[in-house]
């Protein structure tokens, strides 16, 4: 569906600071070393405006919001 | 009021890239009160320039408050402040625009606040009418104090990327 | 005809253009450096997004430990590699050729260069070296580029590369390939195998696609002790049991990657060489992701407790849960690797595993 979006992480640039774990753990959790682990499938409508501040809130932006 | 905000925002900085956090202290809070302070910083300073022209005492007109080192009252103090307002406009505004700039462009200018807190320390003593009473030296204090400390902290801790050393490493052999 | 009976002599190159893709995608060329990717494939996407100045890197790295068919076929046949760079040169209208050969690889390095001091062709001004950096990942595409453009072999995402210009990074046995379709209508048809642990002769083999692995077994002098297990692939591959490896054909389908075929016998302890293998594995990420860098390191470090402190169900079940962890999390395929590694070693080597001893006496079973 061309309206799905879906959570991305930049691997290289993200430094496991955790905001997007705090901000939306619905979809987000923290391995061991406190880098991201997605849950995969398209972001749920209800969540996309706190998918939305997790990718504001990246101190690094390496979460990103795209339409697969 | 603004030098209080502006110490508060930049220390709340500070500690955002060292990683701090408790348990009912989660890090988007960090640097979600920074953000927002900033944005309050950004008003208090508008309303202090503002009411900083149309005072009649200090009949300073809108030139003075927009180009440094123009007015005719406390030129040097003046000019130091709006620098420092102007620094801060630059910062806020590529913060706000930040999605488009790319992170690199956003840091660079945001190391801008090492130059414009000081600047605006400097401004405040040299500008204010009260600066030498007791209350006003121990406010400036403590916001000196506060940031000069958070500073401190976050040079001895080094870097807060986990990453940081085994990756200089990797790039070191790789060449 | 084989790569290995070809003459390596200097003679005019046939005449190619755009269409010659056409030819490499019929001919069913796939790359040799380990993905296994369909050459023509690879052709026409840089074709399409050159502008007549398109970098080729002739990819010599050669990064697994265990691989030696670069460097022989480097030393013995640099004209026919040359030949495939120059034309590949010619087809994607190539401004730059780089030389990306390993930096310790001294002989074949001077091969490259006395041939390519020998070439008339004006492709030969357009030819520089690179030394790669004696690093795992630095033989991977996007590292090469990176070290090329930047000087540090790190690699970075996988495709499609955010790189200004059209690169072509192709390994020497699929350019000496090329070469052949382009004099004489045909590939050779054939895979360069190195033969490594247990065999009688070690070393590089040319076989036929379609031949078995139990015939590259025979042919390298069968194995020099009862074989447990077959490493395919080397460090980037799997391993199989020896029966199931056996009747591997060498096929693109098999996933050999660049060919390393690593028999282990029965006298070597599994649980100890995997643990030995994670361990370099992970010492060669270039740390520049969490998940690859910390995880594998912690997959290394539990491999090595479980072979020198004896195993458990609490130390597997971690293995595991951080293998899946890990898996996909990465900027590149380095970590994914690893655990494709590590996960078939323990399916082959699943009792191994459970039962594992420091003294590597098996524990009794209750």
């Amino acid at each position: 569906m061309s309206t799905e979006r879906h959570l991305v992480v930049d691997r290289i640039r993200c430094d496991g600071r955790g905001l997007c774990a705090e901000i939306l753990p619905e979809l987000v959790r923290l391995d061991d070393w406190g880098y991201p682990i997605l849950k995969p499938g398209p972001v749920p409508e209800h969540l996309l405006p706190l998918a939305e501040r997790a990718m504001a809130d990246c101190p690094v932006l390496a979460i990103a919001l795209r339409r697969r | 009021m603004s030098l209080v905000l502006l110490s508060a925002v930049v220390i709340l900085g500070i500690l955002s890239t060292q990683r701090v956090q408790g348990s009912f202290w989660p890090r988007f809070l960090t640097t979600g009160l920074h953000r927002n302070l900033a944005l309050m910083t950004v008003v208090f300073l508008v309303l202090h320039v503002v009411t900083a022209v149309v005072d009649p005492y200090t009949n300073l007109g809108w030139a003075a408050a927009l180009i440094p080192f123009s007015s005719y009252y406390r030129t040097f103090w003046l000019g130091l402040g709006v620098i420092s307002f102007e620094l801060l406009l630059a910062i806020v505004v590529t913060s706000l625009l930040r999605g488009f700039l790319g992170h690199r462009t956003w840091r660079v200018i945001h190391w801008l606040t090492y130059a414009a807190w000081p600047v605006g320390v400097v401004h405040g003593l040299g500008t204010g009418t009260d600066t030498f009473s007791a209350w006003m030296l121990a406010i400036t204090g403590a916001c000196i104090a506060g940031v000069g400390i958070a500073l401190v902290w976050k040079v001895a801790s080094g870097s807060s990327d986990p990453l940081a050393d085994a990756r200089a490493t990797f790039r070191r052999e790789a060449r | 005809m084989a790569l290995l009976d070809q003459p390596d002599v200097l003679a005019p190159l046939p005449p190619v253009g755009l269409h010659f893709i056409e030819a490499l995608d019929h001919s069913g060329l796939f790359g040799r450096g380990g993905a296994s990717f369909p050459t023509g494939t690879k052709w026409r996407a840089v074709a399409q997004r050159s502008r007549g100045d398109a970098v080729i890197v002739v990819n010599g790295a050669e990064g697994e430990p265990q691989s030696k068919k670069d460097r022989m076929l480097m030393s013995t046949r640099p004209h026919l590699i040359l030949d495939g760079a120059f034309i590949a040169a010619r087809v994607l209208r190539a401004r730059r050729i780089v030389l990306y050969i390993g930096e310790g690889y001294i002989a074949a390095r001077d091969s490259m260069l006395r041939a390519l001091a020998q070439r008339t062709e004006p492709e030969r001004g357009i030819v520089s070296l690179a030394a790669a950096p004696a690093r795992y990942v630095a033989g991977a595409e996007s590292a090469a580029i990176h070290f090329i453009n930047e000087g540090v072999a790190t690699p970075t995402s996988a495709p499609p590369y955010p790189f200004e210009l059209a690169t072509l990074v192709q390994n020497v046995e699929t350019l000496a390939h090329v070469a052949v379709l382009a004099r004489t209508g045909a590939i050779p048809g054939t895979v360069l195998l190195t033969m490594a642990g247990g065999v009688a002769r070690q070393g590089v083999i040319e076989v036929e696609t379609g031949t078995t692995i139990a015939e590259a077994i025979t042919r390298a002098g069968g194995p020099s002790v009862a074989p447990r297990a077959v490493l395919v692939g080397g460090y980037f591959g799997r391993w199989m049991d020896n029966d199931e490896a056996r009747r591997l054909p060498v096929v693109r389908e098999s996933g050999l990657g660049c060919g390393v075929v690593g028999i282990l016998p029965m006298s070597r302890c599994p649980v100890c060489d995997v643990a030995a293998i994670m361990g370099y594995l992970a010492g060669e990420s270039s740390a520049q992701c969490g998940p690859c860098f910390f995880g594998l390191r912690a997959l290394a470090d539990a491999c090595t407790r479980i072979a020198s402190q004896g195993s458990n169900p609490v130390a597997l079940q971690r293995l595991e849960r951080w293998a899946v962890e890990v898996r996909g999390r990465g900027a590149c395929k380095h970590p994914d690797g690893a655990v494709i590694f590590l996960s078939s070693a323990m399916s082959v080597f699943a009792r191994e595993f459970e039962l594992h001893q420091s003294d590597h006496r098996l524990r009794q079973s209750a």
